[in-house]
């Protein structure tokens, strides 16, 4: 870990060691659990979120999002996707 | 009637015990004695209750909480009922076996603390011979056992000219995460306040530092950076709310909105002894009396700041104008705010560096009045 890591299509990102995706009772939300901090996912949140598996690839992620929304533009789709998974990259909550 | 949400973390203060002695600590001055700690049982009955009423987050702290030799069983209670685990520790008395046994509990994240990035005034501040090598050699113990690592670095007139040298230290050492805290002043800080207080002019040099870094760093380590109020135009959104998002349980079982609440003594707490904690959170009398907004004096009453600082830290305008039900001093808008920045400005310019270390008998000790360090 020295520079910052930005992610493209061909990348593959999960939630770092020790983030916690959880779904909460109290809230009826999913959240992830991170050192000193909570995230409520909202559920596009979570749905981009729960298909950071480390196994797909973010274009694989924008695919699998167009077929559960076919009514969104894919540019946007893959705009919001991108935006997301870098913040939580540069928040240390993801790596790839 | 002010909507109560679900608190989101608990801060159990297991124990007062600690071998530091930290000028600052954020503990009450009437220290809590071992015998009235509460047992195993009545904190695993607790953590139960917190995480039923919505808690996702338990922060195990102190005084040191490794001095707890059941802290395993509380972990792994806390694990069962669905809390995220933090421990907040000086490090001095881990080893790994016991971090290995913390680990296997279900621990979830380590926050270490330092007093400086150098041995000499690391070991002077918390009055600990040896503490600082100690503490770098159980992060490492920390990173090999797995667990991520939050470096704690609580910065004050005598240590902030290295936060340079504590941000390297933070990512040489293998932090995922570091807190630059500024000494907030209750308890023992305020006891020592003037050989603490930055001036204006280190602060704005430090927060340069800060906005520096964290755009240097940023996905390598993640800063998070506490101001002093004293100089600050507005407060600060203190516990982002009183009664709003934590709660916080003492050794011997006070619930309190903030660790520092029990300075404010026209205030009594529930005990969680006697009480269940839902109800502490949603009715006592403590809980509600700062909650929301309906409390608030002008200018906080009408001021569109008000749902985003909630009027600022109830524990400092007590600590200050004696009236916890007062504006905030460290607000701009605040009648008592020239009062706080002049004597801000004085302490940091007194030149008296001399300590009252935290430790049992010390709460009625005044500063020392010399200027040169004290010496032990």
């Amino acid at each position: 870990m020295s520079e910052r890591s930005i992610i493209g299509k061909q990348s593959v990102p999960r939630l770092a060691p020790h983030m916690r995706l959880r779904f909460d009772d109290a809230r009826e939300s999913w959240t992830i659990q991170a050192p000193e901090r909570s995230f409520l996912l909202d559920q596009v949140a979570h749905a981009i979120v729960s298909r950071c598996d480390g196994a797909a690839s973010v274009g694989a992620i924008v695919d699998s999002l167009c077929v559960m929304v076919p009514d969104a533009p894919r540019d946007m789709i893959e705009r919001d996707v991108t935006a997301l998974i870098q913040n939580f990259i540069d928040k240390s909550v993801m790596v790839q | 009637m002010t909507k109560i949400d679900p608190p989101m973390a608990l801060l159990a203060e297991l124990t007062h015990r600690c071998p530091l002695r930290c000028p600052y600590c954020s503990n009450p001055l009437d220290l809590e004695r071992a015998a009235n700690e509460m047992r195993t049982e009545e904190w695993l009955r607790a953590l139960g209750e917190a995480a039923a009423i919505g808690c996702m987050q338990v922060h195990f702290s102190g005084g040191e909480p490794t001095v707890r030799r059941d802290l395993e069983d509380l972990v792994a209670g806390a694990t069962k009922a669905g809390l995220y685990t933090n421990l907040i520790t000086s490090g001095v008395l881990l080893d790994a076996a016991r971090l290995k046994a913390l680990a296997e509990a279900g621990l979830e994240h380590v926050q270490l603390s330092f007093q400086d990035s150098e041995r000499e005034i690391g070991n002077r501040i918390g009055g600990y011979a040896g503490g600082h090598e100690k503490k770098i050699a159980v992060a490492a113990l920390v990173r090999e056992t797995g667990l991520p690592l939050t470096a704690n670095f609580v910065v004050h007139r005598q240590n902030l000219h290295h936060l340079e040298a504590m941000l390297e230290m933070a990512v040489r050492i293998g932090a995922h995460r570091v807190e630059i805290a500024n000494v907030q002043y209750y308890g023992w800080a305020l006891k020592n306040r003037a050989a603490l207080m930055p001036s204006r002019e280190q602060l704005e040099q430090m927060t340069a530092i800060v906005t520096g870094a964290r755009e240097r760093l940023k996905g390598v380590l993640t800063i998070d950076y506490v101001v002093p109020d004293y100089y600050a135009r507005r407060p600060k959104s203190c516990m982002g709310g009183w009664g709003r998002r934590f709660l916080n349980i003492s050794p011997s079982g006070k619930v309190l909105p903030c660790h520092a609440a029990e300075s404010i003594t026209s205030l009594t707490f529930d005990n969680v002894r006697q009480r269940g904690l839902a109800d502490i959170w949603r009715d006592s009398e403590a809980f509600n009396r700062f909650r929301g907004t309906e409390w608030m004096p002008e200018p906080c009453k009408s001021c569109d700041r008000r749902e985003i600082d909630w009027g600022g830290c109830r524990c400092q305008a007590f600590a200050i104008t004696g009236d916890a039900a007062r504006t905030d001093p460290a607000c701009g808008l605040s009648n008592d705010h020239e009062r706080l920045v002049s004597i801000a400005a004085g302490e940091a310019d007194a030149e008296m560096d001399g300590f009252v270390y935290r430790q049992f008998g010390n709460a009625q000790k005044l500063l020392p009045q010399s200027a040169r360090p004290h010496s032990e």
